[in-house]
C-alpha cells in the first residue's frame, strides 16, 4: 500500500505545493509520484530528495490534459489500490481531483489543511472561511482524494532516491478530452515571489485606482518584498491574477505581511492570516484587518506608504 | 444554444454559518439568497444565448425556500428554472451534488453547462469537474473571458502563472471565475417578468440518483483565532512605527 501524490510539473519542474505535498506523504511511508510532464534527470532527482521511492510519469497528454489523466490513474488506482491520492490544491490538480473522483465515484477532500494517516484516514479541512476546522474520515473502499491547500506543510529534502520510474501514455479520452490549448500567456511577476518572499505588502481597493498600485511597489522595492494584491483589485483589471492573495488566489506565509486598504474580508484572510507577523493599514478604524493585525495603523494609503517608501530607502 | 446555468441559493454570508451542534449539519434558513458568484455565470449564459439565439435555464439543488434567490437569478433575464428539492439529499458532498446537477442537466437537455469557479459557503471548488465528468464532456474551467468563435467556445483560461486560449467544441461544461464579465442588474421590467417565468420542481427520485456517502465527519472545531495587537492612529508618523515594527521583526 502507499500514497500517490499527483504532482503537475512546470516548466521549472514540480511545484513548491507538490514538493509540500509529498514531503508530507513520505513521513508515512511508500510514495508515488504521479508526474505530469517532462520528466527530465533533474526532476526525477528532485522528486526524490522530496520523498518519492517511484514515479508515474504520465506523458503524451495534449490540450486540457485531466480527462485523459483521470482516464489513466482510476486505471492504475484498480490496478494497485493505493491509500491515498494526495493532490496540492492548484487549478490543474483540482480539474484531475475532480474528473477523477466522479470517475471512480469516490469523495474527494478540498482544502485540507492536514492529513493523518493513523487509524484510517483523517483529514482536517477549512470551512466558512477558515473559521472551523472539520475533520473527516473515510468510510467507502478505495483510495482517500484529499486537495490539499498550499502551505500547509513544509517542503523538506529527505534526501532520498527514485527507485523505480514507470511511463504512462495519456489515451485518447474522446470528446471529454477534444478541448485545444491554441496558446498559453504567462503573466507573473518578476522579482521576489509570493511563495518565497520573507515580506509581503498587498493592496486593496483602498488605494483607490490602478495607477496608485505604484504606492505598493516603491514601498516593496527596498524591502525586497513580493506584491499582492486582493481580489476585488484583480477582478477590477488593476493587478493580474498571479498576485492575488486568498482563498480563490494564493497561500502565503511570510515573515511580515502588510495590508493596505485591504478590508480583511474571510476570503482574503483565509490566504494570510497564518503569516508570521501582519501589519495593516487602513482609514477605518473597524476594518476585520486588525482584528488579525500585530500592528494596526489607522491612517491614509496615500500618506503612509510615499513616507514609508522614502524612510525604507534611506534605510 | 441550449445553456443551462448552476445557480446556489445560500444562507446571506453576511450572517455567519451555524452548524446544528448534534448532527453537524449546516442550519439552512428559509429565506437564501442567490450566491453572488453565480451572478457571473449568469451573465455569461445571457450573453452567449443572446449571440447563439439560445435559451438559459437556471439549475439550482437545494432547499427551495422562498425562492427569494432563484427569483432574483430569473429577475437578471434566463428563462426558466430547474430546483431539485429533496430532503433526502441535504447536507451532500460536492460528488453527489455533482451527480443530481448532471442527471438534470441531461434530463433538460443542453449544450453548455456554466458554473461559477466555487461556491461562496461550500468552496470545495470540484464540482464543475465532476460534471463535466459524468456529463463526458470536457471542464472549461477557470474562464475568466468567454466568447464565440464560430459554434466553438474560445475562452481564455487562468492559470497559476498566466492563462491558456483554449478552443472547444459543445457540449461542454465552463466555469467561470468573478471578473469575467459585469454582470447586469435586474431590470423593474425583469423582476416582474421573473414573477411568472416557469420554475420547475423535481427529487432525488424522479432523476433517478440517490445520495452516496463516502465520508463522515468526526469532528468541527473552531479555528485557533489569531489575536489582534496594537492599534494606532497615524498623526503623520505612522509609518516610523511600521519602521520600527519591521526592525524588531528583523526583516530590514
Ligand atoms: C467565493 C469567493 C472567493 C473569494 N476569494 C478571494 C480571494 O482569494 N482573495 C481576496 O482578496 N478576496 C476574495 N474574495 C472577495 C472578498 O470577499 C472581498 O470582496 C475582497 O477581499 C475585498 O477586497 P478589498 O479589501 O480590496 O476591498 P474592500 O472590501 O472594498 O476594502 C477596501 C478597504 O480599504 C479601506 N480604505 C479605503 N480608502 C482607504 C485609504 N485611502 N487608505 C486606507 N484604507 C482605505 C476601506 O476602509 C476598506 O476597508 C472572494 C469572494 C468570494 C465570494
Ligand atoms: N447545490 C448546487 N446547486 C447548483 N449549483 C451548484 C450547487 N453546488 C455547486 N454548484 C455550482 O458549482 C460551482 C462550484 O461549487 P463548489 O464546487 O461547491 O465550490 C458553483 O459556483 C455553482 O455554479
Amino acid at each position: 500500500m502507499s500514497v500517490w501524490v499527483f504532482i503537475e510539473g512546470t516548466d521549472s519542474g514540480p511545484g513548491e505545493s507538490a514538493l509540500e505535498v509529498l514531503s508530507k506523504a513520505a513521513s508515512h511511508g511508500e510514495t508515488v509520484a504521479i508526474y505530469l510532464g517532462e520528466a527530465s534527470e533533474q526532476v526525477l532527482a528532485e522528486l526524490g530528495r522530496y520523498g518519492a521511492s517511484a514515479v508515474y510519469v504520465l506523458t503524451g497528454g495534449g490540450g486540457l490534459p485531466a480527462a485523459a489523466v483521470s482516464i489513466t490513474l482510476a486505471g492504475l488506482i484498480e490496478q494497485e489500490s493505493p491509500e491515498a491520492v494526495l493532490f496540492a490544491q492548484t487549478y490543474a490538480s483540482r480539474d484531475v481531483a475532480g474528473r477523477l473522483a466522479a470517475r471512480i465515484n469516490r469523495p474527494v477532500i478540498s482544502n485540507a489543511v492536514d492529513v493523518a494517516f493513523e487509524s484510517g484516514y483523517r483529514v482536517t479541512s477549512e470551512l466558512f472561511g477558515g473559521t472551523k476546522l472539520v475533520e473527516t474520515s473515510f468510510t467507502a473502499q478505495g483510495p482517500a482524494l484529499v486537495l490539499v491547500r498550499p502551505k500547509s506543510f513544509a517542503a523538506e529534502p529527505r534526501g532520498g532516491t527514485v527507485g523505480r520510474v514507470e511511463e504512462h501514455r495519456l489515451p485518447e479520452a474522446g470528446h471529454a478530452g477534444s478541448a485545444q490549448v491554441l496558446g498559453s500567456k504567462v503573466e507573473q511577476s518578476e522579482g521576489p515571489q509570493l511563495s518565497s518572499a520573507k515580506v509581503i505588502i498587498s493592496g486593496g481597493r483602498g488605494l483607490g485606482g490602478a495607477e496608485a498600485y505604484s504606492l505598493i511597489e516603491e514601498v516593496a522595492e527596498p524591502l525586497g518584498a513580493a506584491t499582492g494584491a486582493t481580489r476585488a483589485i484583480v477582478d477590477a483589471g488593476w493587478v493580474p491574477y498571479s498576485k492575488q492573495v486568498g482563498q480563490t488566489g494564493k497561500t502565503v506565509k511570510p515573515e511580515v505581511y502588510i495590508a493596505c486598504g485591504v478590508s480583511g474580508a474571510m476570503q482574503h484572510l483565509v490566504g494570510m492570516k497564518d503569516s508570521k507577523r501582519i501589519v495593516a493599514i487602513n482609514k477605518d478604524p473597524e476594518a476585520p484587518i486588525f482584528s488579525v493585525a500585530d500592528l494596526g495603523i489607522v491612517g491614509d494609503v496615500h500618506n503612509v506608504l510615499p513616507k514609508l517608501a522614502e524612510v525604507l530607502r534611506e534605510h | 444554444m441550449r445553456i443551462v446555468v448552476c445557480v446556489k441559493q445560500i444562507p446571506d454570508p453576511a450572517t455567519p454559518g451555524k452548524l446544528d451542534s448534534e448532527t453537524n449539519r449546516l442550519i439552512r434558513p428559509a429565506e437564501q439568497i442567490l450566491d453572488d458568484t453565480d451572478r457571473y455565470g449568469i451573465e455569461v449564459g445571457l450573453n452567449l444565448a443572446e449571440q447563439t439565439d439560445g435559451t438559459v435555464c437556471l439549475l439550482s439543488m437545494g432547499p427551495s425556500g422562498t425562492m427569494q434567490g432563484i427569483r432574483q437569478a430569473l429577475a437578471m433575464g434566463a428563462d426558466q428554472a430547474v430546483m431539485v428539492d429533496d430532503p433526502s439529499l441535504e447536507d451532500s458532498d460536492a460528488l453527489t451534488t455533482a451527480r443530481v446537477l448532471a442527471a438534470a442537466a441531461r434530463r433538460q437537455g443542453f449544450d453548455l453547462v456554466v458554473t461559477g469557479v466555487e461556491s461562496t459557503d461550500g468552496y470545495s471548488g470540484v464540482v464543475p469537474q465532476m460534471i463535466a465528468e459524468f456529463l463526458e464532456v470536457p471542464a472549461l474551467t477557470f474562464a475568466r473571458r468567454v466568447e464565440m468563435d464560430g459554434a466553438d467556445l474560445r475562452i481564455e483560461r487562468q492559470t497559476a502563472s498566466g492563462f491558456d486560449d483554449v478552443r472547444s467544441g459543445t457540449p461542454a461544461v465552463l466555469s467561470v471565475t468573478a471578473g469575467a464579465v459585469e454582470p447586469r442588474y435586474p431590470t423593474f421590467r425583469g423582476i416582474m417578468a421573473a414573477k411568472n417565468k416557469p420554475i420547475e420542481t423535481m427529487t432525488a427520485a424522479d432523476l433517478g440518483v440517490a445520495q452516496t456517502s463516502g465520508q463522515r465527519v468526526v469532528s468541527v472545531e473552531p479555528a485557533p483565532e489569531r489575536q489582534g495587537g496594537e492599534v494606532v492612529e497615524d498623526d503623520g508618523t505612522g509609518h516610523l512605527r511600521i519602521v520600527e515594527f519591521l526592525e524588531s521583526a528583523k526583516v530590514i
